[in-house]
């Protein structure tokens, strides 16, 4: 596992502003990400977790250049993606692309399955024009649908299929990383596992980078080589797949993996149960961002500063002052 | 939000209202292309002997101050109506898709200056701003056109702006930015398409306003000019003999009430055939 990194995230932080009226003073700033860094390494697949609100997404779409980050940078094979001016930036959009959640907001309900799919061939002019059908028919067959559906409307599709859709439009550029954000949350359990298994697949074959969102650990422990924890727009725990399952070192992750169902009917590990919501990013706790949920909150520790994030044992890193 | 067209073509061919408000509008295009060929007299063939004629088998609508026929006179009216309408709707149609796309796409500063100017144009009270345009140029049926289109914009351009505020945010458009899309593919390629359906229904109801508007601007003697005939103008010659002769008034009346019905029936049944919610 010791290849380059391919993307690297330093110091990434977003904020918006709640209240940006005409009339109004000083906008509550919330900090949707906060200081997040970490490295995505050439062909591996990067499991990052979260709530719902943690800024997840906000993180997919500042490595895609679709936000501009307040501070800090991504670059990709080592060049900033923020300075990237014409051929340059087209060429990493060619390079790195994404999968959305909700496979009925993704796709365009005006155009054609075929007109989708071939639409990012047509802008970046990489396939002569006459091949362009040719080329989105084997996309669509090697994603699993049929050359029939080249002229149907996402509306004739199920969620499954539209997910397809959605992931053949990513390949069509031929990119080396693919940022799946939620790709099988909206979807029913037992599409899940087919869109999965089409995704472990691409990856084996076309030699892809995935930097995999979820909420849902048992199919991030399933797919990734390696985790990333985030909680309120802060990375709180990054380990190896197994090592992360096995010995979580962060209480916010003792509690989200204790939250996830087992397969196994005997064995009965103690629920960790966290009290209270999401603390909002308008206010977020003092001291350790974690310390309003926290059941092993010690106050004369926790609630000074936040904790450093540090490498606890090899390749294992946490934010937490108590592990 | 449409999900196919089949679903709006099943559920207007159920709605009766909607289906009589097409059946007005068709018969009215009809109408107005052969008017020039059903129309029993020339609409100016002035004839001195018979004026004021009441309604008869030979003058079916009578005659007016001038001894022209009114029925005639109607059914020519019918085409310039039509034009008005359409035209005028047409260039606020396209003043509006423009700017409010611009608003509402770019937001921040653009979106303030064009919705201020929005504003601005809204506090005129349009009627006095389109017979103030007018007094500044020959009237003539395209400066009317014109006019009426150019102040009856904003209501377009806050449909399509709040439309793209909402489908800028859509994955697909992400989808489209982030395969290296440029502003301009996804203004019109992307999101203008998804952002036409309330425009349809506004600019149906739309037709009906300006030919609502030509009428009264020719009732008042600055629309279209005689001896071009107006059901607008028509009705100024009613309104000098009213006490004597009531067609005058009645039919070319009917005919504005007529074909206002038809655009507002055809508007609102569109507008319920796409969304069922809003009824």
């Amino acid at each position: 596992m010791n290849k380059q990194p391919l993307l690297e995230v330093i110091h990434l932080q977003k904020s918006y502003s709640a209240s940006a009226g005409l009339f109004s003073g000083a906008a509550l700033m919330a900090r949707a990400v906060d200081d997040v860094s970490f490295l995505l390494e050439e062909g591996i697949t990067l499991g990052l977790v979260g709530e719902s609100g943690c800024g997840k997404t906000t993180v997919a779409r500042l490595i895609l250049n679709l936000e501009e980050p307040d501070s800090g940078t991504v670059t990709f094979r080592g060049r900033n993606i923020y300075e990237l001016r014409g051929v340059a930036r087209k060429n990493f959009r060619k390079q790195v692309q994404i999968i959305f959640q909700d496979p009925y907001s993704s796709l365009n309900p005006r155009k054609k399955i075929g007109t989708i799919i071939g639409e990012p061939l047509r802008i970046h002019n990489i396939v002569p024009r006459k091949d362009i059908e040719d080329r989105v028919i084997e996309l669509m067959e090697l994603v699993g649908l049929q050359r029939e559906h080249f002229n149907r409307y996402p509306h004739e599709f199920s969620s499954g299929q539209r997910q397809r859709v959605g992931i053949a439009r990513a390949l069509s550029l031929g990119p080396q990383v693919i940022i799946a954000d939620e790709p099988v949350s909206a979807l029913d359990v037992s599409i899940q596992a087919q869109i999965i298994n089409l995704l472990q697949d691409l990856q084996k074959q076309m030699d892809l980078t995935y930097l995999f969102i979820s909420h849902d650990l048992r199919i991030v422990r399933y797919i990734s080589h390696r985790i990333i924890v985030m909680y309120l727009g802060k990375i709180v725990e990054s380990a190896l797949s197994e090592e992360l399952f096995n010995h979580p070192l962060h209480p916010y992750t003792e509690a989200l993996l204790s939250a996830a169902p087992t397969t196994d009917p005997v064995y009965h590990k103690k629920r960790i149960i966290l009290s209270g919501d999401l603390p909002s990013p308008l206010n977020p706790p003092r001291g350790c961002i974690f310390s309003s949920r926290c059941p092993i909150m010690k106050p004369a520790i926790c609630l000074l500063n936040n904790p450093p994030f540090e490498e606890k044992s090899a390749e294992h890193w946490a934010a937490c002052y108590l592990r | 939000m449409i999900h196919s067209s089949s679903d709006f073509w099943y559920r207007f061919k159920k709605d009766t209202l909607a289906l009589s408000g097409c059946t007005i509008v068709i018969c009215l295009f009809i109408i107005s292309l052969l008017a020039p060929f059903i129309s029993p007299y020339d609409p100016t063939e002035i004839d001195a002997g018979n004026v004021l004629a009441p309604p008869s088998s030979a003058h079916f609508f009578g005659t007016d101050d001038l001894g022209r026929d009114v029925f005639s006179r109607v059914l020519m009216g019918t085409g310039i109506s039509l034009k008005v309408g359409f035209f005028a709707v047409g260039i606020s149609a396209v003043i509006g898709i423009l700017l409010g796309a611009l608003a509402g796409y770019y937001g921040k500063w653009v979106d303030a200056i064009i919705m201020r100017f929005v504003d601005t144009m809204l506090c005129f009270p349009s009627f006095f701003l389109i017979i103030t345009l007018i007094a500044l140029f020959e009237p003539s049926i395209w400066i009317i056109m014109i006019v009426i289109g150019a102040t009856n914009w904003m209501g377009v351009a806050r449909l399509i702006r709040a439309e793209f505020l909402s489908l800028k945010q859509r994955d697909f458009v992400l989808a489209a930015r982030a395969s290296g899309a440029r502003d301009l593919r996804i203004i019109f390629a992307h999101i203008l398409p998804n952002a036409l359906a309330p425009v349809l229904v506004y600019a149906t109801l739309g037709i009906a306003s300006a030919i609502l508007i030509e009428s009264s601007l020719s009732f008042l003697g600055i629309g279209v000019q005689p001896p071009t005939p107006s059901w607008g103008n028509i009705l100024t010659g009613g309104k000098d003999n009213i006490e004597i002769a009531w067609w005058l008034s009645l039919f070319p009346g009917m005919a504005i009430l007529i074909t206002v019905l038809g655009y507002n029936l055809l508007g609102e049944g569109i507008r319920d055939s796409l969304d069922p919610r809003l009824r």
